[in-house]
C-alpha cells in the first residue's frame, strides 16, 4: 500500500496514520528490521527510515548519537536502502528514507532515485532541501516512481507555503516545534494553525513530526493532521535498550501507546 | 568576472545556495533584506565606518617586510590584520554583522569558533553592543585554544564545548545551527567566515572586503605579482581578493595540507575535494563515496575545516585563482621564519602562506607579493612550544 492509500485508509476509520522513525542500521542492520516491523505489529502505518548521516543539522542529540552508532556498525547508503526494503518486504507498509541532501548528491539524483526505487521505497526526505532547490530532486523521484516530502515550519510564509503545494509533494511535513528533533514536554502550540493554513491551501496530505514524544502531544497532533511522525521518544528506547529483544519489545509497547493517540474519537 | 552579488538563489556559478531546513529559510530571506537595505543606508555605514577606524584600528596597515623579503628574494608586503583589535581580522565581520543584529532588533548573537578568533571578536562585539553571547567550540579546540576560551569568559560569552564528531570547527559549526533553528526569533547566528547558506558567504565578504579596498589604495598604483592568503573558510582571503580580482595579479589561496594530501589528513578541500552540500551551501568539501563529510585536520584550528566559501568553489572552477596546500610542519617553519625575520609572531593560519612564499622562493624570485596577514600569533604560542618541544 502507498501513502495515499494509508492515509485514506486511516481517515476512513477516523484516525490519523501513524509513522514511527528509526535509524537505519541500529544497533545494526538486520536487528533495525526487527524494531520496524515491532512499531508495525504495534499498529504503525507506514515509516521513516533514518539513513545515517555524520551530519544532521536538523537532528538533535539523540538522533545525532543513534546516526553515529549505526555509521560506526558500518551502515552504508546502500545498507540503510537495504534495511528500507526489508522493512517494506516484512510489513507491506511504505517506507520514506530521511536523509540529507549531499549523500543523495553525492551518489547522483537519477542513480540515488533509482536506489531508492529499487529498495521499493515510497518517499524521499531530505531535511535541508527547501522548496527552492527541490524541482530537479521531485523530477528525479518521479521519473522513478519515487516521491520527495517536503517542509513548512510554523514561519513559513504563505507565498513559500504555496511553493511547497505546488512543487507537488507527496505529502507535507509540517515541522511542529521551531527547533531540531528532540522530545518536548508539550503540545504544539503551532500544529492547528499551520493545519489550518495548509488545508486552506491544498487537499495534500498533511504530517506532523519533529518534537512530538508523547501520546498526548500526537493526539492533539492527529487531531489536525493526516499523519503524525514520533522519532526521538522511539529511538531514545533503542539507545537505552539492553539488546535488541528489550528494544523491541520497548517499542511494541510505545508504539501501541502512540498508535492508540491517533484515534480522533 | 567576479560577481558583485551572487544570483537571486544566492549562486556564485553553480555554488552557494540556500540549502537550509525549512525553519531557517525564512529567517536568511528578512536576513539578506535587511543586509541589502543596511548597506544602503548612509547611517549604517558611517556607523560601521566609524567602528572600524575607532574601535578596530583601521586602516590597518600595508607593511613592507625588508627582512623577509631579503630572505626570500622577493618583495613581500603585509596587510597587517594582526594589528586589529583582538587580533585577527575576524573583527571586521562580527562589527558589521553585530551592528546589523542590532538594526533587525535581535538581543542575542551566537558565532561557532575553530581558532576562538571568530569567537572573541563575536563577544566583543557582543559587549560592544550590550547583546547576550554563546559560542559553540569543539572540545579538541577548546584544549588547543584556551587562551582563547578565557579571552570569551572574560567578555561575557558563554562558551559551550560541542563533542560530536570529531569536536572541532565543523561540528561547533552544526552545533551553532541547531541553536539557530530553535532560536532564530531572537537570535542572530555571525556565521565566521564566508560560508553557510545564502546571505552568509555574500555578506561576511563585503564585510571583509575592506581588506582589498584598502590594500589597492595603499598600494597606490604600485605594481603587484601575487595576492596570497589563508584559506580556512576563505574570509581573509575573499575580502582581498574581492578587490583584486580581474585586475591583473595572480590570486592565490594557500590552504591546510596538514600531515599531507597523501595521507587524507588534511583540510585542503579546493585542492583535494569535491563538489557537495555542507552547511547549507554548494561548494567543494572532504567526503567519502556515501557523501559523507569526513573530517578535516590541521594544525591550525582556524583551517580545521572540511568546507570552503562557495565563492571560492566558483574562484576556483573559473580559473580566477588559485588555491594550494601547505603542511602543517612547513606552516611551523613560516611561523618561525616570519617571527625571527620581522619580530611579527603570526598565527599558525596565515603561517601557511609564508610557508608557501618560502617553497616557491625560486618561481617568486624578484615579484612583488601582497600577504594578508590574517591574524597574530598569541593563541598559537603555547601551542607551538609545546610541539617544539616533542618534536
Ligand atoms: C588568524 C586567522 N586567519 C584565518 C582564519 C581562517 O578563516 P578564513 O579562511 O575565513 O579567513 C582564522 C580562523 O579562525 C584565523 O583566526
Amino acid at each position: 500500500m502507498s501513502f495515499a492509500e494509508r492515509f485514506a485508509a486511516a481517515a476512513a476509520d477516523d484516525r490519523a496514520a501513524f509513522l514511527p522513525y528509526l535509524m537505519a542500521g541500529l544497533p545494526d542492520p538486520a536487528a533495525s528490521v526487527d524494531l520496524f516491523a515491532a512499531l508495525g505489529e504495534a499498529g504503525a502505518d507506514g515509516f521513516e527510515v533514518g539513513l545515517p548521516y555524520a551530519d544532521p543539522l536538523m537532528d538533535g542529540p539523540v538522533i545525532q548519537a543513534a546516526g553515529a552508532a549505526a555509521l560506526g556498525a558500518g551502515t552504508t547508503l546502500a545498507g540503510g536502502l537495504g534495511v528500507a526494503r526489508r522493512v517494506r518486504e516484512a510489513t507491506g507498509k511504505p517506507c520514506a528514507v530521511m536523509t540529507y541532501v549531499n549523500p543523495i548528491l553525492r551518489t547522483g539524483l537519477d542513480a540515488f532515485m533509482g536506489m531508492a526505487a529499487d529498495a521499493g521505497v515510497d518517499a524521499v526526505i531530505a531535511a535541508d532541501l527547501p522548496v527552492d532547490e527541490a524541482a530537479p530532486f521531485v523530477a528525479a523521484g518521479a521519473a522513478r516512481g519515487v516521491g520527495v516530502v517536503l517542509f513548512a515550519a510554523p514561519t513559513t510564509s504563505e507565498e513559500r507555503l504555496r511553493a511547497v503545494v505546488d512543487a507537488g509533494p507527496v505529502f507535507v511535513y509540517g515541522v511542529a516545534e521551531m527547533g531540531v528533533t528532540g522530545e518536548r514536554a508539550g503540545v504544539s502550540e503551532w500544529a492547528a494553525g499551520m493545519s489550518a493554513r495548509v488545508r486552506a491551501l491544498t487537499d495534500l496530505p498533511l504530517v506532523f513530526g519533529v518534537g512530538i514524544a508523547t501520546p498526548r502531544a500526537a493526539a492533539a497532533a492527529a487531531r489536525v493532521a493526516d499523519g503524525v511522525i514520533v522519532g526521538t521518544a522511539l529511538v531514545r528506547r533503542v539507545l537505552e535498550a539492553p539488546d535488541a529483544a528489550a528494544a523491541a519489545d520497548g517499542l511494541r509497547e510505545a508504539g501501541a501507546a502512540f498508535a492508540a493517540a491517533m484515534r480522533r474519537s | 568576472m567576479t560577481l558583485e552579488r551572487p544570483d537571486e538563489r544566492g549562486r556564485f556559478g553553480g555554488y552557494g545556495g540556500r540549502f537550509a531546513p525549512e525553519t531557517l529559510m525564512p529567517a536568511l530571506a528578512e536576513l539578506e533584506q535587511a543586509f541589502d537595505e543596511a548597506r544602503g543606508d548612509p547611517s549604517f555605514t558611517a556607523e560601521l565606518a566609524a567602528l572600524q577606524r575607532d574601535y578596530c584600528g583601521r586602516p590597518t596597515p600595508l607593511y613592507e617586510a625588508a627582512r623577509l623579503s631579503e630572505a626570500l628574494g622577493m618583495t613581500v608586503l603585509l596587510k597587517r590584520e594582526d594589528l586589529l583589535h583582538t587580533g585577527a581580522h575576524k573583527i571586521n565581520n562580527t562589527i558589521g554583522q553585530g551592528l546589523l543584529a542590532r538594526r533587525m532588533g535581535k538581543p542575542r548573537l551566537i558565532a561557532e569558533t575553530g581558532a576562538g578568533q571568530h569567537g572573541v571578536a563575536t563577544a566583543t562585539a557582543a559587549a560592544l553592543f550590550g547583546m547576550e553571547c554563546a559560542v559553540y567550540m569543539g572540545a579538541v579546540d577548546i584544549e588547543r585554544q584556551a587562551l582563547n576560551v578565557d579571552r570569551m569568559r572574560l567578555l561575557g560569552a558563554e562558551v559551550i564545548p560541542v563533542t560530536t564528531g570529531a569536536g572541532t570547527l565543523k561540528d561547533a559549526v552544526s552545533a551553532a545551527m541547531r541553536d539557530w533553528v530553535a532560536t532564530v526569533e531572537r537570535t542572530h547566528y555571525i556565521i565566521g567566515s564566508v560560508v553557510g547558506p545564502h546571505p552568509f558567504p555574500w555578506m561576511v565578504r563585503e564585510f571583509q572586503r575592506v581588506i582589498g579596498d584598502e590594500t589597492i589604495a595603499q598600494l597606490d598604483g604600485r605594481h603587484v605579482d601575487v595576492v596570497a592568503a589563508c584559506v580556512g573558510g576563505g574570509s581573509n582571503a575573499m575580502g582581498m581578493f574581492t578587490a583584486f580580482a580581474g585586475t591583473g595579479p595572480e590570486l592565490v589561496g594557500v590552504e591546510a595540507g596538514g600531515h599531507g594530501l597523501e595521507t587524507g589528513e588534511h583540510g585542503a578541500s579546493l585542492v583535494a575535494g569535491s563538489p557537495g552540500v555542507l552547511h547549507g551551501a554548494m561548494t567543494y568539501l572532504l567526503q567519502d563515496d556515501d557523501g559523507q563529510v569526513r573530517e578535516a585536520h590541521s594544525v591550525s584550528a582556524g583551517l580545521d575545516y572540511p568546507g570552503v566559501g562557495p565563492e571560492h568553489a566558483y574562484f576556483r572552477d573559473a580559473g580566477i585563482a588559485r588555491y594550494v596546500a601547505v603542511s602543517d610542519r612547513e606552516a611551523l617553519d613560516g611561523l618561525d621564519l616570519l617571527a625571527r625575520t620581522e619580530g611579527i609572531i603570526p598565527a599558525l593560519e596565515p603561517a601557511h602562506v609564508i610557508a608557501w612564499l618560502a617553497r616557491e622562493r625560486e618561481s617568486l624570485a624578484g615579484t612583488t607579493v601582497v600577504v594578508t596577514l590574517s591574524g597574530r600569533g598569541d593563541k598559537d604560542v603555547e601551542q607551538v612550544s609545546r610541539m617544539r618541544g616533542s618534536g
